[in-house]
């Protein structure tokens, strides 16, 4: 039992290791703030170009803060791996023998938290530039509902970046790989912010049982994703 | 046998083929003329038995994946003859999930008056399509045969637990929306004996003709690989003896 639960301790503090890492990583060279912040917003922006029409941009808000999220996620997977596939680092990590299901909580929550800061900023473009409404009860939704679905998001992008880490083609690899697996969590967190946002005439408690499934994609890929990572990236 | 033309069939595979062949015959004469039109659809009911043999052949294909993937990353003689049956098995699934696909949006389109709906049936098909699409990818991505194999492993039960998931998020995403009346109206159809004796005909064809492909293909990825590996067996021999010249 107690060895159980020194393993366990093991685990959490190179989780949050790596998790560090990944963020001082992140925070020295200001990709996020400098490039895919600026991108999602610019996609935000190209949106409302394609629809042209204030109504329509309300009522379609929800999904596309979250497509804006998709894709700027794409470039956050690839950018998280190009840190660990540049000089080997990687390898080293496996080398000094971290634990790859570590490695891989640690990774997928500091993706997560990216996310998360990420969609912040697009709720907010989303507030300012379409219009829509947000109460606080809304604004309790949205929350939750972005937490829970960038942390599934990490999850998932961290198990198949892992997946096309260090392969030729892999910035064209990865698109095809994750899109169709995070379908669910667009789905999902498309009707729980539309809930919030009230688009639609939705109700905002409408919005809570979506947010529970995103907990249970959330969870579901924390367990996979831990067990699966390590035969991934054994090369 | 030459060295030259290795070929991928042999005795057993060959009367499969041609078992196959007669009843394929067999499915064109019952499918084309013998069974009767249908009330409603008329001659375009015949589509079925193409369309839904293809997608059962899919899902066959994708499960036999998974399952040799499990059996390769399980066992403790890991045979690459594993990998090459996923893999066999995988890219024929794609081909059949694409013939129904395509079929369906035809029958779609005679039936419906539309060649897509966002149904959820044929919503989570076309993710089906997808996701086995990315696993080939992964499959060429490169590294040596046993880095293959493992990855397209993982990924080959990631995606079992993934086509669920997706299925059940399109299910009630469509369920909020609207009832997916115009799907069910195609596959309501009242089946007569004929017609349902003849929709078994043509799954059982197409379960053959999967299982000969499969044996022909997964001999072809061998032979594929045993040229890869003669390949870079004669490359490091090169290599060796410039280095003993100098």
């Amino acid at each position: 039992m107690s060895a159980t639960s020194t393993s366990m301790k093991r685990l959490v503090s190179v989780a949050r290791i790596v998790m560090l890492k990944d963020l001082r990583a992140e925070i020295n060279s200001r990709v996020l703030v400098n490039q895919v912040a600026p991108f999602s917003v610019v996609i935000m922006i190209l949106f409302a170009f394609a629809l042209d029409n204030d109504g329509i941009l309300q009522r379609v808000a929800p999904g596309l803060v979250w497509l804006a999220t998709m894709f700027s996620m794409l470039v956050v997977v690839q950018r998280s791996f190009a840190v660990e596939t540049a000089d080997g680092a990687l390898d080293s990590l496996r080398v000094a023998g971290v634990d790859t299901r570590a490695l891989f909580l640690g990774k997928s929550l500091a993706l997560g938290v990216q996310l998360c800061a990420l969609d912040i900023i697009l709720v907010a473009t989303a507030f300012f530039l379409y219009n829509v409404q947000l109460e606080p009860s809304g604004l309790l939704v949205v929350f939750v509902t972005v937490v829970l679905a960038c942390f599934g998001l990490g999850f998932i992008g961290t198990l198949y970046g892992g997946l096309a880490a260090g392969a030729r083609g892999r910035e064209t690899l990865l698109p095809l790989l994750l899109l169709p697996v995070v379908a669910p969590v667009l789905i999902g967190a498309t009707r729980a912010t539309e809930a919030g946002f009230m688009s639609g005439g939705a109700e905002v408690s409408e919005g809570w049982p979506w947010s529970g499934l995103l907990l249970v994609f959330a969870v579901i890929f924390g367990v996979v994703g831990s067990v699966a990572f390590g035969p991934l990236i054994d090369e | 046998m030459s060295a030259t033309s290795t070929p991928t069939g042999t005795r057993a595979t060959r009367a499969l083929g041609f078992a196959t062949l007669a009843l394929t015959v067999w499915l064109i004469a019952f499918g084309l003329f013998v069974s009767a039109e249908d009330v409603v659809q008329g001659s375009t009911v015949r589509i079925m038995y193409v369309h839904v043999p293809s997608i059962w052949v899919a899902y066959v294909a994708f499960v036999l994946t998974a399952v040799v993937s499990a059996v390769y990353l399980s066992g403790k003689n890991r045979s690459l003859a594993w990998d090459r049956v996923a893999g066999a098995s995988a890219e024929i699934g794609v081909l059949f999930v694409a013939i129904s696909l395509i079929t369906g949006s035809l029958w779609g389109r005679l039936t419906w008056g539309t060649y897509w709906v966002w149904d959820a049936r044929l919503t989570s098909t076309a993710f089906l399509f997808i996701t086995y699409i990315g696993y080939l990818a992964v499959r060429g991505l490169g590294g040596t045969f046993r880095q293959r194999a493992r990855r397209s492993a993982v990924l080959a039960l990631l995606a079992v637990l993934e086509i669920p998931l997706v299925h059940f998020s399109v299910v009630i995403w469509r369920s909020l929306h609207q009832e997916s009346t115009v799907a069910n109206s195609g596959t309501d159809v009242e089946l007569d004996g004929l017609m349902l004796f003849t929709l078994f005909l043509g799954i059982v064809t197409f379960t053959m003709l999967f299982v000969w492909m499969v044996l022909h293909r997964q001999r072809g990825l061998a032979l594929q690989d045993a040229v890869d590996a003669h390949g870079l067996d004669v490359a490091i021999e090169q290599r060796r003896q410039e280095a003993e010249v100098r």
